[in-house]
């Protein structure tokens, strides 16, 4: 008896969820739903927030008036091909776990009945939720996942406007030849990875882009990313002292890094990041003094805003809604969402195949982003061409440009110790 | 061979630290055969203990040891009495899922209060410090973090094996019947285990934050290790927990610098190895 009265109850909820799902997915044409998926709970959570943080700022500007903002869809309210409809932002938690995440692309897409997503931040959790949104045939746009496994996959409905970890490796290695070009003298250069996906994907690039360039790669240490003490793996390094120091690392083995760097009193000429743990403002703020010298890939910085006015408008705009400055994070969300919108206002429809035909076509100038770009046009493995990567070091405990040259305003400090003197 | 001499000494020095946070963990499951799933979340609150007394009250980590040892012995106590304690005696399933409640509990209100984000003290007072042995340098922080864990530890030892308390305690492990004719009673032994646990893992969590980051999940390397340490010097043991923690981390600095990613694979190989030769452990006695 018992088990025929939770069967009936288990029923009922199911029946009362699904009317639910129903209600909510029906009506509302005039807006255009989109689906924001992120890490807004678990270890990942304050990135996931300030990424979600870009992505309404985005939305804010082209359901509002921008008269000013040089920017597509700034200046006037809604998508115009759209007869002026507003874009709503509908938020999933992944909490940071790929099961979660395409779990989530399921819920927006059926329930939500979302006419695009956008996520994951995590390099993991993209690659399962967009899977699923290609099994569903909806497109999945990417803001800030630099794996460059996710557009070698050949989805078809796949975009990512971002670099890849292989343009972030181009532009640190043009900064090398930069810096060959001006006396620095740079033989060979080491590998620093934390054992893991994005460790091992980042240090593979690292060496196929060093082969391309004539460096030899004279160390390759891959290190536990729970392991708690990092002596052992820097007295590898030190022992084959190379002149360049490539390191994939998240926060806390950052940290650890640079601790040990200086416990013993070994630093490599150079040290060149692959953001991440070098780009949480906790690696700056934990170690002080301890973080001068060290470098980073970065996708944006806030010192681009000084050399474009819409940047420095949107970052204002920023600045002002959230109480915190724009970071790299935010700034990729933003224009992921931006790009998205445009293409759904070519397209002049929410439906999901004349969305993806329209960001195959799209062409956005560089100057019409707020990002150190040539511009947004994707390849046919959906990766934007434009794309490309700032080169930062941390000087008295801010990250200053140092490449490009155009961007940058300060000369960097080579070898990395005389900027802790 | 300077650099296997150097990974030597760092792995000796972070062993001891592995030594004295399997300490509590092979007290409470000696005496009480309770797998403390929430261990690693101890040691966390004890690092944040120690980072907000530097940041709210300018405290260096090593000033901040007794007052982190007294608050995580004093969790360790709310944890008995508000959780453990009430299934003691049920089923061990009933056991586990409440220590491993716990550590989900605590992580999340970690979480909740003080965000995920890394929190260091930037220049700890040991970080001034630097060795320099023939062509082996040695931080400040690792040997100030070392000693004090094996003086640690050393006094957790001292206490049980020598003290009338501590052989009071280990009655009630043994027979908790017997010892309570004798006048001993079981529960606040029991009770005793917890606040020494809390005690050691707040003392280990100031003594990391030398050289560590207090976020989360911070515990985690930590207890990981801890449970390949007890099970390797022997459930129980603390000398066996001393002693197999210093081989662990040997171990992990001589194969970090010879196959980097394979650390945690020597950890539990090691492991295997003494369950498959020696199931008891190094130390134990069953």
């Amino acid at each position: 008896m018992r088990k025929i009265t939770s069967i009936t109850a288990v029923l009922v909820l199911a029946a009362a969820l699904a009317g639910c799902g129903g209600s909510d997915g029906a009506g509302a044409t005039d807006e255009v739903k989109l689906a924001g998926l992120w890490p807004l709970s678990g270890p990942n959570a304050t990135q996931g927030t300030d990424v979600l943080h870009g992505a309404e700022l985005a939305v804010e500007i082209v359901n509002n008036d921008h008269p000013g903002l040089d920017l597509p869809l700034g200046p006037g309210k809604g998508l115009p091909g759209l007869g002026g409809a507003p874009v709503k932002l509908i938020t999933g938690d992944t909490q940071g776990k790929p099961e979660v995440g395409a779990g989530e692309v399921d819920r927006l897409v059926t329930g939500e009945k979302v006419a695009a997503v956008i996520g994951s931040y995590q390099s993991g959790v993209t690659l399962t939720a967009s899977q699923r949104a290609e099994r569903l045939g909806v497109p999945f746009v990417n803001e800030a996942s630099s794996s460059v496994a996710l557009t070698e996959r050949g989805l078809k409905w796949f975009f990512r406007t971002g670099p890849t970890d292989e343009t972030f490796a181009r532009s640190m290695f043009d900064y090398l030849k930069a810096r060959q070009a001006a006396g620095d003298q740079i033989r060979s250069v080491g590998v620093f990875h934390s054992n893991d996906q994005f460790g091992n994907d980042g240090a593979g690039v690292t060496e196929k882009v060093a082969a391309e360039a004539g460096l030899p790669v004279s160390v390759n240490v891959g290190f536990d990313p729970t392991a708690a003490d990092l002596g052992s793996q820097v007295a590898q390094v030190r022992s084959k002292s190379p002149d360049v120091l490539f390191v994939l690392a998240y926060t806390d083995a950052a940290i650890k890094l640079m601790k040990t760097l200086d416990q013993l009193d070994y630093y490599p000429p150079a040290l060149l990041a692959y953001g991440t743990g070098f780009a949480d403002p906790a690696f700056a703020t934990g170690l002080g003094a301890l973080a001068d010298g060290a470098s980073t890939r970065a996708a944006w910085s806030g010192e681009i805003a000084e050399k474009r006015p819409a940047a420095k408008t949107v970052a204002e705009l920023f600045q002002q809604r959230y109480g915190a400055p724009m970071t790299e994070n935010s700034a990729r969300a933003f224009t992921a969402v931006l790009a998205l919108a445009q293409a759904i206002d070519t397209a002049k429809s929410v439906e999901p195949a004349k969305i993806r035909d329209a960001l195959r076509g799209l062409d956005i100038p560089g100057d019409k982003t707020i990002m150190p770009w040539t511009g947004i046009r994707f390849d046919d493995k959906g990766q934007n061409t434009g794309a490309a990567g700032v080169v930062e070091q941390m000087i008295e405990g801010k990250y200053r440009v140092v490449f490009p040259a155009e961007l940058s305003s300060v000369q960097p400090i080579w070898p990395m110790n005389k900027a802790q003197q | 061979m300077t650099d296997l001499l150097q990974s030597v000494v760092n792995g000796l020095l972070i062993g001891a630290v592995f030594a004295l946070v399997a300490v509590g963990l092979t007290l409470i499951y000696g005496v009480m055969d309770v797998i403390n799933f929430a261990h690693g979340e101890m040691v966390m609150l004890g690092m944040y203990t120690s980072f907000f007394a530097w940041s709210l009250l300018g405290l260096d980590p090593l000033l901040s040891i007794p007052l982190a040892g007294v608050s995580i012995a004093l969790t360790g106590a709310l944890m008995y009495f508000g959780a453990v304690g009430r299934v003691l005696g049920r089923s061990p399933l009933a056991q586990v899922i409440v220590t491993f409640g716990l550590q989900v509990f605590l992580r999340g209100l970690a979480q909740f209060l003080w965000t995920p984000n890394t929190r260091t003290v930037p220049r700890p007072w040991a970080a001034g410090l630097r060795w320099e042995i023939g062509p082996v340098v040695i931080g400040g922080p690792q040997v100030i973090m070392a000693v004090g864990a094996l003086l640690a530890t050393g006094a957790v030892a001292y206490f049980m094996n020598r003290t009338r308390l501590g052989g009071a305690v280990r009655a009630a492990g043994e027979d908790p019947a017997a010892a309570s004719l004798m006048g001993i009673d079981p529960r606040k032994m029991y009770a005793l285990c917890w606040v020494i646990a809390g005690l050691a893992t707040g003392v280990a969590g100031a003594l990391l934050m030398n050289s560590y980051s207090a976020s989360p999940t911070a515990g985690v390397s930590f207890v990981l290790m801890a449970f390949v340490v007890v099970a390797f010097g022997g459930f129980g043991s603390i000398t066996g927990a001393a002693l197999a923690g210093l081989l662990v981390g040997v171990a992990q600095g001589v194969v970090g610098l010879y196959a980097p990613s394979y650390t945690l694979a020597a950890a539990l190989a090691l492991y295997l190895v003494v369950v498959l030769v020696r199931p008891q452990g190094l130390l134990g006695t069953r």
